[in-house]
Parts: structure tokens; C-alpha cells; sequence
């Protein structure tokens, strides 16, 4: 028999939460209804930790811990919404909008954009720092997708689903700091990928409108990611 | 009592922003009620008054005129509002800043017209090397994104800030709505 | 390869060292290597067998002697004699005056504070031996500590030598190193890895590299010794492609070990195998960061990922795996040999043994050094660095590299150890050292480390990939005096930003050159803001 899932108990923005031993703060949050901010996690994907937005701080260490990968422990108090930590989530976004070109009022995903609406919900009403305007390119060589680099926060979820869900790894990222950019095989026009299988995975997890279905206009890309979870769900009970 | 004064200036945008300001129909009046429009597109006077309350900016910064404008208008102003996307991110306009100004230019005047292509010198305001939001020339005092803002959110911020109170922005409008 | 053979080894070694009248060494290392010491070798060894000498005069390749500034390097016969700045023209003269005297024109002092006041412990061998034979390793007593931890101690015992020794990770983070033997040796799981990390990637420092590229055998060594007492069977060195010439001794070593029996199957006969590969960096400074490295070896992109989990329990190929730096490793065989007390009564209370520094910058001595801890900063620049050229006056020294800060004169007598460097804004880091005078500027100087985070970020975390360019450009406003004081409001700001949020120890202290600069050099940014304040 295996032994019993342990449950521990902790404390979240003061409140009692009982967790099980393998859940991560976010889940933990999420179960009573606190809601932590993210980007780069989704649900039913791997998670890097690499967005930052979810920092949260655990009374006891001057460190900030990102809750999308940070197991419960027994007796944690943890805080997901200081002053300190929203100051940080907003400096990061505008730190996001000011790297590309994030021209919200063209955008195909304007209206249903994760992005946008981190915006709006940090209370980020401008941009302080600089915008840098880099030249980017839209590959537009795919038969039904475009990827629009202008509008791509390299959030990493296109390459994570398609190497962990759809298992063709056609996504990677190349390149370093600035320079980085997801690239579809071995950085060649998309449409010319011997394994992409236009499964349209990555187009749906994708939080901005970097990638989306051709034939979409301004505000017409809708994401739907209901199959995420269910597929995750289906594999569970599989194995 | 003494009206609280009011000005609209209009830079590098599409005016759909003063659209929306006009799109608020009769709550104008109610408006008018407590603050003169001294200075705007929209009526006839063509100085700016030694100092006015409250000026709401539409547009990014694009031109030299664009830039001696806004800082006359900041000298001249208390309570400055970036309006709009293009005010508050340089939006559209700033998408130039991706290609450079000869090759916008080039675009404009010579590629896509038939008819004696040139580039106008004299008559159009010289093109600053990089189009950019009003915050980054001059010290902006509120900040409303949208494109445009809603008549709803500028009847909100105006009357708030002709009651004498900063507007709290929040959930009501967002880049691009 | 029995304990016997080892000595035979090492006897007959000796005995054909001392056949020879006169030894003749040629520096090979780093810095004597880029000024063409091996032509100068190659002068030598045809000088000598054209007068026929060959019998009776030994030319040897040797390792680093540290003074690099006066490169190529040339000792005669055990500290009898030092040349400096030799040229292959100068070789006919070495060789005539070889039983009669000296060539004055060449000499270098050898009773220099530059000597004298260094201690030398993982550098014992640099200058000694020819780091491509391990014959001359072998004689130095090389693998009898390997041998003592094989047949008369347990794991147990060894990482009980190296908790006592006090030594802590020379990567940087000075993590205690028994600790972390430890908790590798008591993670669960039958395979386990040890990982050498010679990714030195910061600017201006070559320890690592020396050591590898002087004594290499000392490295496989340690890590045999490493892997025996947390329970590992393979090890890799990870070594940047950069290091052409520390990878080449260091893979001749690896056959030569191995033909040896030495590294292998049964090592000494004893149920304990070990065995070690190269893997190359291909030049990416985050693949220093241990999860990033272990990404490298096991062939992916080599970003970082957030710990815990630590690699001591899930590292490579997700299993415990021990990464220590090379610099670590080159202290495990004298702490084994001499026992973990002995390397305890060196240095301070919390920070034990020596360090390595690579001395650069506007200092008289340029090169490679090695101190106790607790030195002071004072004599490491003016003893030990002959201090500042051209009369000048000293301004700062810079330890930890991009992830370290400046420090100013007025803690110079502040002693070299983890906790001092750190309360005074900086870190002691691989060893990067480099000296400041009057004329350098600290914007520059910060301005030239955040372009080096800037451009060495992986891109993963946003406050890293994104911050360091905004970072960048508004030290290079400030350095154009187009800056104004809300920008440098505006650099605090991010310098908290990444400094708090930032994913990796990369991003994480990539501010730290600009906050010690700001720390103690803030004049110098208000000097260079723009005279009248932008609107």
C-alpha cells in the first residue's frame, strides 16, 4: 500500500490552508481562491520559473520564492500580495512591454490577452522605462499560423507543449538575453518544419497574440485551452 | 467660485481620442458646469493661456513641433493627462521607430505615390529620430491608457480631477480598449 | 596499478631527474604560453642538443609561476636562478652560462614580496612540474592521497578531512564544502555524478584555467577522491572550449591516469572504479551556474532552473550529483595528505587555506597569486602587486567579477575573507582581482560589467534578459552625461528589481558592481549627470 499522502498546513495572506505534501503554493492559493499572477505557467505544462510574476515572500527568509514551483511545507506563512511584491510584478511587466513592440490597439489578441490584462489587474498604467523598439520579424510561412516576435514575452509555453504534449519539439528558443527568440526547428521559416503537425497546440497556449491563427483580425484570436488540462487528466488516469 | 480650467492638445495621434471626448454628448455640459475648455482643437483660440488647471494630451511625441509643444504646454499646465495609447506607449505612431525615419519617410512621400513623389521639407514639421509616449519628454501627472479611452473613463477622470481628487484608474480601462 | 608500482613509478623518476646537472625550466602556463614561451622551450632543447648536452642538461615544460607580467619565465636548476622576459635568442646564452654564472640582463629576483608572501597550496606544484607527464606528478607524492583514501579510509573519514579542513566552494558561493559532500554522499540513489566546473568565465580571471593547464593530474585526483566519498563512479570536467590548452593536458592526463590505472576499474585494486569525461562549454557564462551546466552536459539549452531541488539531490540526469570548482578540487589532495587540522590553522576563522587571485588591472605585478586568507588588500596590491604604476594613485580593487563590487581605499587594510568582502559590497568570487588607479572611472567600470551581464544573460527570467539592457543604457546615459537625476533614480530602482527577483545568482548579482560603485563612488555618477537637468 502507498503510503498516505501527507497534508500540510500553512498560512497564506494570514489564512489557515490545509495542502497536500506535493502541491506548490500557487495550487495551494488557487484552492482557497487566491489568485497569484502568472505568465509563464500553465497548467498541465512543465514550469521553469521564469517569469517571476508569482514571486511571493515566506516569512522567515529575505528571499522571494516563485510559487509556481515551491512546495507547501508545514507551518509556511506565506504573503502574495505586499506592496513590495506588486511594485516588483509591475516593474516586471513594464519591463516586458518595453522589450518588444506591444502595440495593444493592433492585436489580434487585444481584449484576450494575458499580458494586457496582468496589465491592467498590477494597476500598470504606463511604462517608465524606455521603450527599446527592437526590429522584429512575423514568420507567416505556416500554412494556418503566424508568429509575430514583436508580441512574444518567450514565455517558453509553445515549447513546452509541444515537446511535452505534443511530443514533436518542433519549438525551441535560440540565442541569448536580448537576442533570444523561440524558433521553430533549426530556426527555419515554420513553414517549412519537418515536424510541426499543425496541431495548433502552441498557437492556443501562447498568452499574447505572438502566435495566432491566420485570418484573425484586431481582437478576433480567442485562445482555447480547455484541452490542457483534460488531455494531462486523460494521461493520469492512463498510466 | 472660480471654474476649474481645461485644455486638450492634440499630437502625434488619430484624434480618436478627442472623438471620445466629445463622444460624452450631453455630460459636456455638466461638465462645463465647473470647468472653462479654454485651449483645444476642438474650439477657436490659438494661444495657450499663461496657465491652465488640468490639459489632456492626445498623441505621442513624433515631430519637433510635436516636442516644443508638449514642453510649452507642461510650463503652462498643472495637472498634465497623457490620453490615450498613443500619449501613454507612443502606440501606433511609435511603431515607426522599428524602421527609422528616412525609411519611413520614403515610404510616405516617394514609394507609394504616383503623382510627383517628394519628400515635403518646408511645410511638415521635421520628424524626431524616435517617436515617443509624453512621459518620456516631460513629466506626466495621470496616465490613461486606451485606444481610445471611453467616453465613460474620460467623464470619470475629468470630473474627478475638476473636483479636485486624482482618479483611481483602476479596472476601468486598459492599453488598447 | 598496486602501491608498489606507484613508488617504482616514482623512483625512477627521481633517479633520472637527478642523472642531469642542470635543469632548465620553461614556463608553460597561461600567461607565459601567450608570450610564446613554447618557441623559447623549442630554443632551448636545440640549444642544448647542439652542443650535446643532452645528458647533462634537463629542459622542461613547467606550470604557471604566477608573475605573468614578466612572462616568459624561465628558472635555471631548483630557485638558483630566474629569467625573465625570455626570447628564443636568448637561449645560446642560458645554456653557455648554465655552470658558470648567470645572464644579469634576464634576471628576476626571487626574494620579491611577489614570491615571498605568497602561499602556495594548490598552486604547490605550478613551476615544478611538467603538467603533460605524470611521472612529475607521480614524484611530487601525486595519487598517494588517492591511494591513503582508498585503502585506509572511509567516505566517511574523507568527508569528516574536508568538514574539519573548513574549506569552502572557490566557484564563489563559498559553500562549505564538507556540507555538501555530505548531503551527496547521503542522497538516496545508487548512481551519482561529480562534476568539476572549470566554466571560469569572468572577466579578467584565469585561475582555473592555470590550474588545469598546470596540474592537471591534481584535479582527476581530487575528483577521485571526491567521488569515492559521497559514492559517485563518474565524473566530468567541465571545461570551457575556450581553454584549448587546458583541455589538451587536461585529456592527456585523463590517458595517462587511465593507462596508469589510476582512474578506471579497481582503482589500486580496490572495488572502487571511477571514471572521468570532458565535456566543453561552448562559451556562455551562465553555464557556470550549476543547473545551467548540468542542462549543457545532458545536452540541452543550459539555462538555469530554480533550486531547490539542489543538484546534491537531483542533478545530473536527475540524480545526487557533487559539483565543486576547480579550484576547490586542487585543495583536496593536500587537505587528504596533510589532514583537514592542518589546513584549518590556515587562513581566518571562517574562511580556511588560500585563495587564488588573478591580479590585473594597474598593478605593477601582474599574474597569479596565491594568499592565505586573511591577507590583508593592502599587501596583496603593494607587497605582493609591487603597487600602482606610473606614480599614479590606487583607486579601488574589484573582486567577484561581474557578480562582485568595487572596493575603495579606505578598506584596504581590510582582510581577504568570505564575510569581510561581503560586508563591504563585494564577494570574493573565483579569484578575478583587478586594480583601479586614479584615472579609471566608475561608471565605466560598472557600465563595462553590466554589459557583460547584459550580454551573457540566458534570456530566461524577464528581470535578468530585460533589466540588465535597461540597466545598460542608462549607465551609458549617465556615461555620456545625458542623464539626468530621475535616471539614476530610475538604476537604483532596477538594481533592486533584478538584485531580489532575478532567477539565477547570474541576475541576482549582476547589479553589484554598479550598487558598490554607487556605494562609494556616487560623486563620480552626479559629476556626470547632465549639467542641466532634462525636463
Amino acid at each position: 500500500m502507498a503510503p498516505p499522502t501527507r497534508v500540510k498546513t500553512l498560512k497564506i495572506n494570514n489564512r489557515d490552508v490545509g495542502a497536500r505534501q506535493d502541491e506548490t503554493i500557487l495550487e495551494a492559493a488557487a484552492d482557497v481562491g487566491i489568485t497569484i499572477p502568472t505568465l509563464c505557467q500553465l497548467d498541465g505544462l512543465s514550469n521553469g520559473g521564469a517569469c517571476r510574476l508569482c514571486l511571493v515572500e515566506v516569512k522567515g527568509s529575505s528571499r522571494l520564492y516563485p510559487a509556481c514551483v515551491t512546495r507547501v511545507e508545514e507551518g509556511m506563512e506565506v504573503l502574495t500580495n505586499t506592496e513590495r511584491l506588486t511594485n516588483y510584478r509591475r516593474m516586471i511587466l513594464e519591463l516586458l512591454f518595453a522589450e518588444r513592440n506591444h502595440i495593444c490597439a493592433v492585436c489580434v489578441s487585444n481584449g484576450h490577452c494575458e499580458l494586457q490584462t496582468l496589465a491592467q489587474d498590477l494597476g500598470m498604467t504606463h511604462v517608465h522605462f524606455p521603450y527599446r523598439h527592437p526590429h522584429m520579424v512575423v514568420d507567416a510561412s505556416h500554412e494556418r499560423f503566424v508568429i509575430d516576435h514583436n508580441r512574444c514575452v518567450l514565455c517558453t509555453r509553445c515549447v513546452r507543449v509541444c515537446d511535452e504534449v505534443e511530443g514533436a519539439h518542433t519549438w525551441d528558443v535560440m540565442g541569448r538575453g536580448m537576442d533570444a527568440r523561440v524558433i521553430t526547428d533549426l530556426s527555419q521559416p515554420w513553414g517549412t518544419s519537418d515536424t510541426c503537425t499543425s496541431c495548433g497546440k502552441c498557437v492556443h497556449v501562447c498568452p499574447t497574440g505572438a502566435l495566432f491563427e491566420k485570418g484573425k483580425s484586431v481582437a478576433e484570436m480567442l485562445k482555447k485551452r480547455q484541452f490542457l488540462p483534460y488531455l494531462k487528466l486523460m494521461r493520469e488516469e492512463r498510466s | 467660485m472660480t471654474k476649474v480650467t481645461l485644455a486638450t492638445v492634440w499630437l502625434d495621434g488619430c484624434s480618436g481620442c478627442h472623438m471620445s471626448f466629445l463622444d460624452m454628448d450631453e455630460r459636456l455640459l455638466d461638465l462645463m458646469e465647473h470647468a472653462e475648455l479654454v485651449y483645444s482643437p476642438l474650439v477657436d483660440l490659438k494661444t495657450f493661456p499663461d496657465m491652465v488647471d488640468v490639459t489632456l494630451v492626445e498623441g505621442a511625441v513624433s515631430s519637433e513641433e510635436d516636442l516644443a509643444k508638449i514642453r510649452k504646454v507642461r510650463e503652462h499646465t498643472r495637472i498634465l493627462v497623457s490620453l490615450g495609447d498613443c500619449a501613454v506607449t507612443g502606440n501606433v505612431p511609435a511603431m515607426r521607430n522599428l524602421f527609422g525615419v528616412a525609411a519611413i519617410t520614403e515610404r510616405a512621400y516617394q514609394e507609394n505615390v504616383d503623382l510627383h513623389p517628394q519628400v515635403p521639407r518646408e511645410v511638415i514639421p521635421a520628424l524626431l529620430p524616435h517617436c515617443c509616449p509624453v512621459h518620456e519628454v516631460v513629466n506626466v501627472d495621470v496616465f490613461v491608457p486606451g485606444c481610445p479611452p471611453a467616453a465613460d473613463t474620460i467623464f470619470f477622470i475629468v470630473s474627478e480631477l475638476v473636483a479636485g481628487r486624482r482618479p483611481d484608474l483602476s479596472g476601468l480601462t486598459r492599453f488598447g480598449a | 596499478m598496486t602501491p608498489e608500482e606507484l613508488d617504482e613509478i616514482a623512483t625512477i623518476e627521481r633517479e633520472t631527474t637527478h642523472q642531469f646537472q642542470h635543469r632548465v625550466s620553461v614556463c608553460v602556463g597561461t600567461g607565459c604560453h601567450s608570450a610564446h614561451s613554447e618557441e623559447v622551450k623549442t630554443a632551448l632543447e636545440k640549444e642544448v642538443s647542439r652542443q650535446g648536452l643532452e645528458n647533462w642538461c634537463q629542459v622542461k615544460g613547467v606550470g604557471c609561476r604566477g608573475l605573468c607580467a614578466s612572462g616568459p619565465m624561465v628558472e635555471v636548476d631548483t630557485a638558483a636562478r630566474l629569467y625573465q622576459g625570455v626570447t628564443p635568442e636568448d637561449a645560446v646564452e642560458i645554456v653557455e652560462t648554465l655552470d658558470t654564472g648567470s645572464v644579469p640582463r634576464l634576471e628576476c629576483p626571487t626574494d620579491l614580496p611577489f614570491f615571498t608572501r605568497q602561499t602556495k597550496i594548490v598552486l604547490e606544484h605550478a613551476g615544478r612540474i611538467d603538467p603533460e607527464r605524470i611521472e612529475d606528478y607521480i614524484v611530487m607524492g601525486g595519487y598517494t592521497a588517492l591511494l591513503k583514501t582508498l585503502t585506509e579510509m572511509t567516505p566517511a573519514e574523507v568527508i569528516e578531512q574536508i568538514t574539519t579542513s573548513g574549506l569552502r566552494g572557490r566557484g564563489g558561493g563559498g559553500y562549505p564544502t564538507g556540507l555538501k559532500w555530505r548531503t551527496v554522499a547521503i542522497a538516496a540513489g545508487t548512481q551519482k555524478y561529480i562534476i568539476c566546473n572549470g566554466d571560469e568565465g569572468d572577466p579578467g580571471a584565469f585561475m582555473d584555467r592555470s590550474i588545469l593547464e598546470s596540474d592537471p593530474h591534481r584535479i582527476l585526483e581530487g575528483m577521485a577522491i571526491a567521488a569515492y566519498a559521497v559514492g559517485a563512479d563518474e565524473g566530468y570536467v567541465y571545461v570551457r572550449a575556450e581553454y584549448p590548452l587546458a583541455i589538451k593536458r587536461l585529456r592527456a592526463a585523463i590517458i595517462q591516469a587511465e593507462r596508469n590505472g589510476l582512474l578506471g576499474k579497481n582503482i589500486f585494486g580496490t572495488p572502487f572504479s571511477f571514471h572521468v569525461e570532458i565535456r566543453l562549454g561552448a562559451g556562455a557564462f551562465v553555464c557556470g551556474e550549476e543547473t545551467a551546466l548540468i542542462a549543457s552536459i545532458e545536452g540541452r539549452r543550459g539555462t538555469p532552473r530554480p533550486r531547490p531541488p539542489y543538484p546534491a539531490e537531483f542533478g545530473l540526469w536527475g540524480c545526487p550529483t557533487l559539483i565543486n570548482n576547480v579550484e576547490t578540487i586542487a585543495n583536496i589532495v593536500p587537505i587528504v595528505r596533510n589532514g583537514g587540522a592542518w589546513f584549518a590553522e590556515i587562513g581566518t576563522e571562517n574562511s580556511k587555506g588560500t585563495k587564488v587571485f588573478a591580479l590585473t588591472g594597474r598593478v605593477n605585478h601582474t599574474g597569479l597569486i596565491e594568499v592565505p586568507m586573511g591577507i590583508t588588500l593592502r599587501e596583496i596590491v603593494f607587497d605582493i602587486g609591487g603597487g600602482i604604476p606610473d606614480g599614479r594613485k590606487f583607486k579601488a580593487v574589484q573582486t567577484g567579477g561581474p557578480s562582485g563590487g568595487c572596493i575603495p581605499e579606505e578598506y584596504l587594510d581590510m582582510t581577504v575573507d568570505y564575510a569581510s568582502l561581503a560586508q563591504v559590497g563585494s564577494i570574493m568570487g573565483s579569484g578575478g582581482m583587478i586594480i583601479m588607479d586614479e584615472t579609471s572611472n566608475m561608471v565605466d567600470v560598472a557600465r563595462y560589467f553590466m554589459e557583460f551581464c547584459m550580454t551573457e544573460s540566458c534570456g530566461k527570467c524577464i528581470p535578468c534578459r530585460v533589466g540588465t539592457v535597461q540597466m545598460h543604457e542608462l549607465l551609458c546615459r549617465i556615461a555620456a552625461g545625458q542623464a539626468t537625476p530621475h535616471d539614476l533614480e530610475l538604476l537604483e530602482e532596477l538594481c533592486d528589481l533584478v538584485k531580489q527577483t532575478s532567477l539565477c545568482g547570474l541576475g541576482q548579482s549582476s547589479p553589484n558592481p554598479v550598487l558598490s560603485t554607487l556605494r562609494y563612488f556616487r560623486n563620480e555618477y552626479m559629476d556626470q549627470l547632465a549639467a542641466k537637468p532634462g525636463e
